[in-house]
């Protein structure tokens, strides 16, 4: 879809250049996202793509053809884009703005109104916002018809450069629930720019770290939270956030309990329920000699076998369920809080058991992540 | 007043003759001026900021020498006659509508131009739905304010022959009839105000309604 080769751009007068030798390749469908300190080349990056810029030395490709080779005017029309203020002609309504690429392609009125009136109502907005003029709308509600201009001639590639950047944070949270749903209905290639790291980790299929016009890193958030390439990096996204998003990165065995309380199967059910007595629990996991897990026991087994079965493995549940202790908390999270379990087992290779994750565990986490950092409030439980 | 109203009645007919003549000069210097100036202003938005700056001042000098200094020198190469009289009006027109042209352009927020391009209009695009549009205000208002100078300026041609209010005034002086003044300078007052105020309202009418100021 989209791809740089040895891109390099020095404006004239710079003593370095802006952006150095960038190599990328952008699939069809892929939301990537550009972030770095300011100044980095984000910016200059994107507008090479639909040269507002052009590239000093190197190859940018659009579908397989050098944007150099192509009439500028014509690529532009067929790359949807959001620039950073917003834009809005402000001398003309909201669907003029709506449909203004599509006077240019020379769109019939007709056909320009029944496209505004479509994608307004993407956004929740009533069709008479159509006739009105930018200033009269909220600062997220223009940003929103930013958006759509630039996706009213459905261009399969889209560019952003901080389309979200001047809204409070609940507006922008919204804005970026909306935009990442539509972006996968509609399975646009996105190359986005943001200084936001929440943004990009929560919107990206792919994060492009830079760094004095180069790359420093590119990977899927989990990659770059869990692998951060460097020291800048992890500068870069910061501890609080690496504190924050734990439940992105973290691997159960981290946070596991590794001494759940078990029981063999070949013990006796009076066994089982002193154990259960001393351990102040309600229920056991069943294990072999070896250690292998194989079911679980809890008391309302028991008492209602208790008279007529003796041993464990008799009365057990022998559901296996357990997760593996490499797998992401965030993912056992999500498993436990589902089935309204209030514990999970985990096993490592053979299933052997190796330890457990429990409601309380899961407590004890969020309660570090909000305490153990002082400026996280309340609305971090959400 | 008796005097006044002698003249008027005998020079009635001349009176609606002069005042056509002087709208005529006038209207044709601005519409010259216009027609120059505006696409003048917008290509010096194009070229580098320090040259552009530098070719208003210098239209600016012109602007300093007096009227019928221009007027005299100019007749020596147009002679006398009604088009070297548009001519040097329109020398005058050019540097409130150039410099209002130059200044609205390039205050319509670049972020607007770099939209539009981004969205691939083409340059003339840009200078039609964008440009033109947002300056529009500020290029009408050096449009009156030259209307309002020319219109009054206009009297002076009568100096090289162009014809207009300022004959009956230069009549009024060579007489020694200052009411011919007076029959010359208050049409030529009342035609200025006039025209102001229907720029005005003209203006008004094609500024954009998102960018009226709501007072
Ligand atoms: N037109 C230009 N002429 C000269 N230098 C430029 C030009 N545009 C950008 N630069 C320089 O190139 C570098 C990269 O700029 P760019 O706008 O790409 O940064 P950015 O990563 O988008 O930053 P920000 O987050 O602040 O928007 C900067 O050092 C900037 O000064
Ligand atoms: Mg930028």
């Amino acid at each position: 879809m989209l791809e740089f080769k040895e891109v390099t751009k020095k404006f004239e007068g710079n003593d370095y250049p802006s952006v150095h030798k960038l190599n990328l390749k952008v699939e069809r469908g892929e939301f990537v996202v550009f972030i770095g300190p300011s100044g980095c080349g984000k910016t200059t990056t994107m507008k090479m793509i639909n040269r507002l810029i052009e590239p000093s030395s190197g190859e940018i490709l659009v579908d397989g053809v050098n944007v150099l080779k192509q009439n500028a005017v014509q690529l532009r029309r067929s790359i949807g884009y959001v620039i950073q203020q917003i834009g809005l002609m402000p001398h003309m309504t909201v669907g003029e703005n709506i449909s203004l690429v599509g006077s240019l392609l020379k769109w019939n009125k007709e056909k320009q109104k029944e496209r505004a009136k479509e994608l307004i109502s993407l956004v929740d907005l009533p069709e008479d916002y159509l006739t009105r003029y930018p200033h009269e709308l909220s600062g997220g509600q223009q940003q929103r018809i930013g958006v759509l201009r630039a996706l009213a001639t459905n261009p399969p590639l889209i560019l952003m450069d901080e389309p979200f950047g001047a809204l409070d944070p609940i507006t922008r949270d919204s804005l970026q629930e909306e935009f990442k749903k539509l972006q996968r209905e509609m399975d646009k290639t996105i190359v986005f720019v943001t200084h936001d790291m929440d943004e990009a980790i929560k919107l990206a299929d792919k994060i492009v770290i830079m760094n004095k016009g180069e790359i420093v890193q590119v990977g899927t958030p989990d990659d770059i939270l869990r692998h951060p390439a460097n020291e800048f990096v992890e500068d870069f996204i910061g501890k609080d956030r690496l504190l924050e998003s734990r439940p992105e990165v973290t691997r159960v065995e981290q946070i596991m309990n590794p001494n759940p309380i078990t029981i063999e199967e070949e013990s006796s059910l009076k066994e089982a329920i002193q154990k259960m007595h001393a351990k102040r629990v309600d229920s056991l996991l069943v294990v072999d000699e070896s250690g292998i897990l194989k079911g679980y026991v809890d008391i309302e087994m028991i008492d209602s076998n208790y008279k007529k079965k003796n041993q464990v493995y008799e009365v057990m549940d022998t559901a296996k369920y357990a997760v593996d202790k490499n797998s992401l908390l965030r993912d056992t999270m999500y498993r436990m809080l589902r089935r309204g379990s209030s514990y999970v087992p985990v096993v490592s290779d053979n299933n052997k058991l190796a330890g457990i994750v429990t409601r309380a565990t899961l407590a004890d986490m969020v309660y570090n992540t909000i305490w153990g950092d002082e400026t996280a409030d309340g609305n971090a439980i959400d | 007043m008796q005097t006044m109203m002698d003249t008027l009645s005998s020079y009635g007919w001349d009176l609606l003759d002069k005042t056509g003549e002087h709208l005529y000069i006038s209207i044709a210097a601005i519409v010259l001026g216009v027609l120059v100036a505006v696409p003048l202003g917008i290509l010096l938005t194009r070229i580098p900021s320090k040259a552009a700056d530098r070719f208003i001042s210098f239209i600016g000098i012109l602007q300093t020498v007096p009227s019928l200094a221009i007027l005299a020198f100019l007749m020596p190469f147009l002679g006398v006659g009604v088009i070297p009289a548009i001519i040097a009006l329109f020398i005058y027109s050019v540097l409130p509508i150039l410099r209002n042209t130059y200044t609205g352009v390039m205050e319509v927020n670049t972020s607007l131009k770099e939209a539009g391009k981004g969205m691939g209009m083409t340059t003339f695009e840009i200078i039609r739905k964008v440009e033109l549009p947002l300056a529009l205000p500020v290029i009408m208002s050096g449009i009156r304010f030259a209307t309002v100078y020319l219109i009054g300026w206009a009297t002076l041609a009568a100096f090289i022959g162009g014809g207009g209010l300022g004959d009956l005034i230069f009549d009024g002086l060579n007489l020694y009839k200052p009411e011919l003044i007076v029959l010359g300078t208050v049409p030529a007052t009342i035609l200025a105000l006039v025209a102001s105020g229907l720029l005005s309202l003209l203006e008004k009418g094609l500024t954009p309604r998102a960018l009226r100021k709501t007072v």
